[in-house]
């Protein structure tokens, strides 16, 4: 390595025909790509440009297709809370799906991130170093098994069981609007749903967060330490400030599956469409839930209509994580990323 | 303010592996004493243990005696936070928050220890500061990230967050082992000045240094490797690098072993 100089080889003619099959890439310092760096740069490059063509044309795809059943349709999109798609003629909105995939996703991380997080604190902080070491391999496989599992398990064993919890909270805690019921309590529910979506996010959410923690530096650690900090202000002073972005991240990405899960929710949830804060009473639907629900029956009008709302799942996909990503972006400077 | 520590029947391990053995020696109040001898010989984990921050690490473990002011550091119902907010350290790398202003570095300690009146807070902030001699730099820019300052900077900005917590012993583990010249010219400045009011206990490679900056030096030396550490010997600083009593002492400080 030292032997070569870093500068222009002409006057090596076995690297010749190699060099010149690269392109030049910086010409104004005369310097020459070496021929695997241009190939990597240039599959690299390649496979950034492509995951942007594929989001241009699923959102292309989205578009047109829902465009024939938007111009049928004789209710306003956004604002109607029926589902008619199918009628003649057809009214459909997506206001109360939209409304159920936001409330339930947000709902299941209000259960599921203070859960993982304390989970990843206890694996990275807390747990001698015997048990650290099988939980966090259990997490981790827990966060490679396909969600639906979870969901399956949730809606077996955990439906049937939450009735009581629920009938608890309207009874107890009736008094807060969220928690009061006009109709009778019954496994079947927005709050039901939230949970089943929180246990299949978990996994996932508490397998990054434990990486975050686990990226720390111990310097940083010893740092709060010897302020004479207790192990939870030291969590406070050194862990959580420096793994807030990447906590922030791997939140992002459960709410993502949280509010593209279809089949657990489709099975949890009655199909109505209505917009009611009451997350206990039997009620509610999701745009994922929906379109896994109707996409069998649905005429071509009907199938438009299901892509339409797919659509909207897109765009609030996309804001939800732009607004995260200026969280992060707000803080950069303190993240230590830009030491 | 400052504070004699009186270390006996030291014996400090990781696990089964016995790091140092049986150190004996006694510190005065606003001196500074330096600890020398080679890589492995166990002077960072005897610094250590004199804050309780050598247990922080996985199965480490310390027997012996630690005195400050005649009260033991590991006795029974001493909590180790405690200890910590009484001797403060700064550590090899300069450790400031990232994700803290520089104002907010400085004050840390004070708001773990439940101070929030900002008149006290800003006050103590300027007094550290000023004490670390950094005021006159950053005091235009004390919302700005501590990571964005230099690397002798950051070791200050570190020193002033010790001290803003009015600790009775500071540490320093080879504070300067990461900084220029320069900068560790101005930290030794500074160990000179603080001097007056704290007992100061430095960890250094660097003989020069220790010659320098320390009334007392300590040797501390291991047969070979896998032996527990031992302290060699300690004296005034003038007598162990002009004529030592024992004889690895003398060999270390001329550069014929370690």
């Amino acid at each position: 390595m030292s032997s070569e100089p870093d500068g222009p080889r002409k006057g090596s003619p076995g690297n010749d025909a190699a060099v010149a099959t690269a392109e030049p890439t910086n010409s104004s310092d005369g310097a020459r790509a070496r021929p695997m760096d241009a190939l990597f740069k240039n599959l690299t490059r390649s496979a950034g440009l492509g995951l942007l063509a594929l989001i241009a044309a699923i959102a292309a795809f989205l578009v047109l297709e829902a465009t024939d059943a938007l111009s049928a349709n004789t209710g306003n999109f956004l604002t109607t809370t029926e589902w008619f798609p199918n009628g003649s003629p057809p009214v459909f909105g997506v206001a109360a799906l939209l409304f159920g995939t936001l409330l339930t996703a947000v709902i299941a991380m209000a259960i599921a991130v203070p859960v993982a997080v304390g989970i990843a604190l206890f694996i990275t902080v807390y747990a001698p170093r015997r048990f650290a070491a099988p939980l966090a391999f259990v997490v981790d496989l827990l966060a490679a098994v396909p969600s639906v599992i979870f969901g399956l398990w949730g809606l077996i064993v955990l439906v049937p069981r939450m009735e009581g919890v629920q009938k608890f909270l309207t009874d107890y805690f009736g008094w807060i609007p969220l928690f009061a019921t006009d109709n009778s309590v019954v496994g079947r529910s927005i709050f039901v749903a939230s949970v089943v979506l929180a246990i299949m996010i978990l996994p996932i959410v508490a397998a990054l967060s434990r990486e975050v923690f686990l990226q720390v530096p111990i310097a940083h650690r010893e740092a709060a330490l010897a302020l004479g900090a207790t192990r939870w202000e030291m969590i406070r002073t050194a862990v959580l400030p420096y793994g807030r972005p990447g906590v922030i991240s791997a939140s992002m990405l459960g709410l993502g599956r949280a509010m593209g899960e279809t089949i657990a929710v489709a099975l949890v949830l009655p199909a109505s469409f209505g917009i009611s804060w009451q997350i206990l009473s039997p009620a509610g639907n999701t745009i994922a839930a929906n379109v896994a629900n109707g996409f069998a029956e649905a005429n071509s009008v009907g199938r438009g209509a299901l892509i339409a709302s797919g659509l909207v799942l897109f765009v609030v996909t996309m804001i939800v994580n732009m607004i995260a990503r200026a969280i992060i972006a707000r803080r950069r400077e303190f993240s230590g990323a830009a030491a | 303010m400052a504070t004699r520590i009186d270390v006996s029947g030291l014996t400090a391990y990781y696990g089964k592996f016995r790091a140092v053995s049986d150190i004996h020696f006694s510190i005065e109040p606003k001196s500074v004493t330096a600890f020398i001898g080679p890589s492995g010989c166990g002077k960072s984990t005897v610094l250590r243990t004199l804050n309780r921050m050598h247990e922080v690490l996985p199965a480490a473990r310390v027997e012996g005696r630690v005195l400050l002011d005649g009260e033991d550091l590991y006795g029974p119902g001493v909590d180790p936070v405690n200890v910590r907010r009484a001797v403060g350290m700064v550590f090899q790398r300069p450790n400031p928050f990232p994700t803290m202003s520089i104002y907010d570095n400085v004050v840390a300690g004070l708001k773990l220890n439940g101070t929030r009146k900002k008149s006290l807070l800003d006050e103590r902030a300027e007094e550290s500061l000023r004490g670390a001699n950094l005021w006159e730099e950053v005091k235009d820019r004390l919302g700005r990230p501590g990571a964005g300052l230099s690397g002798g900077q950051q070791q200050r900005l570190c020193i002033a967050r010790a001290i803003a917590v009015e600790p009775q012993v500071l540490l320093m583990d080879e504070p300067c082992s990461a900084l220029d010249p320069i900068s560790t010219l101005a930290i030794e400045d500074l160990i000179t000045k603080l001097k007056s009011s704290y007992t100061i206990v430095i960890v250094t490679h660097n003989m020069q240094q220790a010659a320098r900056v320390s009334d007392t030096t300590a040797f501390f030396t291991l047969d070979r490797t896998g032996d527990p550490g031992r302290l060699v010997e300690m004296d005034r600083t003038e007598k162990i690098f002009s004529n030592p009593t024992e004889k690895r002492t003398e060999e270390y400080i001329t550069g014929r072993f370690g």
